[in-house]
């Protein structure tokens, strides 16, 4: 047979449906990472009811999808996240959802362990307390252990540890692994991008250059048995490309639908710039994926901008569109973290208030400093529930 | 060793097969991974092989060229290989 266009010309040029598409159920959380990449917190009160997840779930059906990440937020905290999973399930749409693990009592491993169509990724950000902690808030470490301890009494093999690679975890990066290993896990790496809340620890939090090649030279030598979510194809720069596709998904191969079913290129870039419409819109998901003028553009030829002359482009394919827009890069240059040094240069010429803002942020509001300890101590008058954060 | 062209295959049923312009994605739910056909031929062959005694019959089926046999063969027995396609029983 020959091939006259290599694999990748044609995702490039897109699918027709996504191989990876993110749908985030709510934007309610019981956490609050400090680098939540969606802003979640809050529910948002035009998010899909049931009824509308599921005849999304029949439009995935009639594209084949073959299956959904579900995330938030955190999508178990929805009264309604089982009846979702199993409509998905029953229609043939596999269902990979991620979950900071609080809920995923010995029941719920169970309930994972009985079906092929189903799996999970239990997110945790550090191999110690003190540095998960840090980031993902207290106790979060010790919830997604009891986690991982459930699913392995269930008999779950090769479920996800999903950790966001940072600057204070990647020296654990060895007793990540072990940790993934010892409870039959797959360990699984991605990017930390200035999306969401990430916008503001990202410079805090992102990885040294040394620790982007320490990473590079880590994931070569684990090949497949790492998962990566084709997230580090910047990386590519250094030489070989890693496993995975690498190319920027956004709208080609990837996209993401939000919890209120707003259609976004990816799941890093909730931004109207990279609104493609609403699933709610006449024509539904199906129609946004195949002919949304964003979607279309994303799928010409990419402009290398500044990038066009270094040698690394036709590895990095100049790397993250979502981490240049959140850091004020143009799109047409370098990645922030550009392997040759060249995202660096370009971040210091970024004008200070530049830098767009995420248009939807459902962060939990802090309004009051301080609680009474009982509502009555302030007044007797007050509801039982004043001063209750609203998280769901 | 039998060359798989002489088997009786067929689509592993934990797989779920959909046509792209450049042929096909496979995805198999259980091993969770993705396959890619590149060729639209590859994608008669696979819906043939139900229908086919032998995946040998359902290349013929498809009008595939005896010189571009050996390519289908080796594309047949790696789908075999990640467990995309499977023995079926008469």
């Amino acid at each position: 047979m020959s091939v006259a266009t290599p694999l990748v010309e044609h995702f490039a040029a897109g699918l027709e449906a996504p191989i990876c598409l993110t749908w985030e159920l709510t934007y309610a959380c019981n956490l609050d990472c400090r680098h939540c990449l969606s802003s979640s917190g809050r529910r948002d009160p035009r998010e899909l009811d049931t009824d509308e997840a599921k005849e999304l779930i029949n439009e995935f059906e009639r594209m084949q999808v073959f299956y959904v990440n579900i995330g938030g937020g955190e999508p178990t905290i929805r009264s309604d996240f089982w009846e979702i999973v199993d409509y998905a399930v029953a229609h043939h749409v596999g269902v990979k959802f991620s979950t900071n693990g609080s809920r995923i009592t010995a029941e719920a491993a169970e309930r994972i362990a009985g079906s092929d169509y189903l799996d999970v990724q239990i997110s945790l950000d550090g191999a110690t307390p003190e540095v998960n902690d840090a980031v993902r808030g207290e106790g979060t470490f010790a919830t997604a252990i009891g986690a991982m301890e459930h699913m392995a009494a269930a008999g779950v093999r090769g479920f996800k540890l999903s950790v966001v690679c940072t600057r204070h975890n990647l020296p654990q990066i060895d007793d990540l692994k072990a940790l993934a290993d010892r409870y039959g896990a797959q360990l699984r790496l991605t990017r930390l991008r200035p999306s969401g809340r990430g916008a503001a620890v990202w410079g805090e939090l992102h990885p040294t250059a040394g620790q982007q090649q320490m990473l590079y030279t880590w994931l070569l030598a684990h090949g497949e048995e790492v998962l990566t979510g084709d997230s580090f194809f910047h990386l590519a720069g250094y030489g070989e490309p890693l496993p995975g596709l690498n190319l920027c998904g956004a709208g080609r191969v990837v996209c993401l639908i939000d919890p209120v079913g707003d259609v976004y290129a990816c799941p890093f870039a909730i931004h109207e710039e990279f609104l493609a419409g609403n699933v709610r819109d006449p024509g539904g998901f199906g129609r946004l994926w195949r002919e949304a003028d964003l979607f279309r553009s994303l799928r010409e030829p990419t402009d290398a901008g500044a990038c066009g002359a270094c040698s690394a482009y036709d590895g990095c394919r100049g790397g993250c569109m979502a981490a240049k827009f959140f850091t004020g890069l143009p799109l047409a240059g370098p990645d922030p973290e550009c392997v040759k040094g060249h995202g660096a240069t370009a971040l210091a010429a970024v004008e200070a208030g530049s830098v767009p803002r995420p248009t939807a942020d459902h962060s939990r509001v802090r309004l009051l400093p301080r609680r009474p300890a009982r509502a009555c101590d302030e007044s007797p008058l007050a509801p039982s529930d004043f001063a209750t954060t609203v998280s769901t | 060793m039998t060359s798989v062209l002489d088997r009786r295959l067929g689509v592993a049923p934990q797989v779920s097969v959909r046509p792209e312009r450049f042929g096909a994605l496979l995805y198999h739910f259980g091993t969770r991974r993705l396959s890619f056909l590149k060729d639209p031929r590859l994608l008669e062959v696979l819906e043939r092989l139900d229908g086919s005694a032998t995946a040998r019959a359902a290349c013929d089926g498809a009008g595939v060229a005896e010189a571009a046999l050996p390519a289908f063969e080796r594309a047949l027995a790696r789908l075999v290989e990640t467990d995309m396609l499977q023995e079926r029983r008469p």
